[in-house]
């Protein structure tokens, strides 16, 4: 068995999520390589030839995948797959948005976001909003996987050596472009690699609300996240959404406040590890998977929080 | 201009749904079934292009058998012009869907296809991108703004960390996102309309695809539920607990 995992990366640096998915490629088995396409992206390289269970790094340093546009880094990871019998990619925005092409030029139906490796052919993966989880089995020759972080521990960043090999093919599809982009800027941990996230909901009742989840998330040097009712109230931007259809994230510590919650927010932080509920309202759901709750008002609860912190 | 617009009959989003005790399938039985909420999305935009002057026709294309006839009447009676409906009682993967709409996009040459990211039943988000790479044209995913000028469509995208805009030259797949626009409701008098739009019927076979599904669902089971903790009386307790008994802070 051959892998190849591409990679998650900003051409800086390799984003953790890559760790996460070699330990899926693990736990498949076999000979594992990753491909870093980007553009003056040595440094990621490097950083994935670190990584722990990496045997080969290809690295396709053009202009062409800058942006990670879909169409040119999956017409390359297409032209690689040949020598692979699975292509994995953790289930980030660039993953979603590339492994699909692969798959169907490929003439393999992929498997989405799996949460565990049965064998070299079964997962499993949640559906209907994580209300289930399937088991499914794939028949396909050459498998197209993309792999839910946070269900995958990361291996380590260091200590592995692999072989750096570029590669000079370009492929350039030439049916897109790049425009521009507006990232959020932050000295705060990337919400999805957070050791600690402070959310909040409608109950924050505007915006301006959001500097006390601020001050207690400044405390515990974690990220911001919010429901999915207040990034749709315009409270925040939706990159800090977390849930179903936002971002999934599995921290030590999530901080739930002014958040009923409703099963797609759910969907998005159940598997943390502690989970604390805020909430004025006694019947919210989310005390039903708080792992300690506290009914107050959130306006007196978050400075007295952030006092003793 | 020309607007495809794929859509799903889905299990409503209301709806907790649940495995068969048998753990065979998820229970279908007796729940209510509606247009997949990304697809309402993927309809609205489209009738907002129309309504601009930059779409002149849409076409609302679904798969599966006789019962999508509803989803497909509601996205006429939203503003598509006419329907295509791929007449199946097979279960359709998204590599088979995309082939599907491949062999409709080769019929018709529309300029533009809109569709869902995801449907919320399967939670895949794999068919738009596998249409455009079948069709080998551009794709811009998870949509919130898109701009039509001079043969190219301009898609803003919800990315990990913001917004990202791309141009891709026309022919085009756009997957659309929740903040895109907010879908309207049909009124009663386009839905009256809407049964005298016209409704093409096709099969599989017309379009010479085989619907062999490649991946088996082997098991379906409830996720491992969360028990619930404790409640703590003040704030003191909070910290205290997260301290000395969680440990994770």
């Amino acid at each position: 068995m051959s892998i190849l995992v591409i990679a998650e990366h900003d051409n800086a640096s390799l984003k953790g999520a890559t760790l996460n998915t070699l330990t899926a490629a693990a736990a498949i088995g076999g000979e594992t390589h990753v491909l870093v396409a980007g553009s003056n992206c040595g440094a990621a390289a490097k950083e994935a030839a670190e990584a722990a269970g990496v045997a080969k790094v290809l690295v396709a340093d053009n202009a062409a995948y800058a942006h990670q546009l879909a169409e040119n880094v999956a017409a390359l990871a297409t032209e690689l797959a040949a020598d692979y019998d699975v292509l994995l990619a953790p289930a980030t925005g660039n993953g979603k948005n590339i492994l699909p092409r692969i798959a169907a030029v490929l003439d393999t139906q992929m498997i989405s976001e799996i949460i565990s490796v049965e064998s070299a052919d079964t997962f499993k993966r949640p559906i209907y909003a994580g209300n289930v989880i399937a088991t499914v089995q794939s028949s396909d020759s050459k498998k197209v996987i993309t792999v839910r972080a946070t269900a995958f521990d990361a291996v380590a960043a260091s200590g592995g050596s692999a072989e750096v090999v570029s590669l000079d093919q370009v492929t350039d599809a030439g049916v897109s472009s790049f425009v521009s982009e507006e990232l959020a800027v932050s000295d705060r941990p990337e919400l999805t690699a957070a050791n600690i996230v402070v959310s909040g909901g409608r109950g924050m009742q505007n915006g301006d609300n959001f500097k006390l989840i601020e001050a207690v998330a400044d405390k515990l040097n974690a990220a911001m996240g919010a429901s999915r009712a207040a990034v749709d109230a315009g409270f925040v931007p939706n990159d800090m959404q977390v849930g179903q259809t936002g971002k999934i994230v599995a921290p030590d510590l999530y901080i739930a406040v002014g958040i009923s919650g409703a099963i797609q927010h759910l969907a998005g932080m159940k598997d943390s590890k502690i989970i604390v509920a805020i909430n004025k309202d006694e019947d919210a759901p989310i005390f039903q998977v708080a792992d300690y709750g506290l009914v107050a008002d959130l306006f007196e609860a978050l400075p007295a929080l952030e006092a003793q912190l | 201009m020309k607007v495809l617009v794929a859509i799903k009959r889905v299990v409503d989003y209301n709806v907790k749904v649940r495995p068969k005790a048998d753990g065979s399938a998820v229970e279908l039985n007796n729940v209510k079934m509606s247009l997949n909420p990304f697809c309402e999305i993927a309809v609205e935009e489209a009738v907002r292009l129309k309504e601009a002057g930059t779409a002149t026709e849409i076409i609302a294309v679904s798969i599966g058998p006789k019962v999508v006839q509803e989803q497909l009447r509601t996205a006429l009676a939203l503003g598509a012009d006419r329907a295509i409906m791929i007449e199946t009682d097979s279960e359709a993967q998204p590599l088979g869907v995309a082939k599907l709409l491949k062999g409709v996009v080769d019929k018709e040459s529309p300029d533009l296809i809109v569709m869902g990211k995801q449907s919320i039943d399967g939670d895949n988000n794999q068919t738009g991108q596998m249409l455009a790479a079948l069709a080998g044209i551009g794709q811009g995913t998870f949509a919130s703004n898109v701009e039509i000028s001079d043969g190219k469509v301009n898609v803003t995208r919800e990315v990990d960390g913001g917004l990202q805009t791309v141009a891709l030259t026309l022919p085009a797949v756009v997957t659309t996102d929740l903040r895109l626009n907010e879908p309207r409701y049909a009124s009663l008098p386009n839905i009256m309309k809407a049964k005298k739009k016209p409704l093409d019927i096709l099969t599989p076979d017309d379009l010479g695809v085989n619907l062999n599904a490649t991946v088996s669902t082997l098991k379906v089971e409830p996720p491992a539920e969360r028990e619930a903790g404790i409640k703590v009386e003040s704030v003191e307790e909070l910290v205290e607990k997260l301290k000395n008994e969680a440990k994770v802070i």
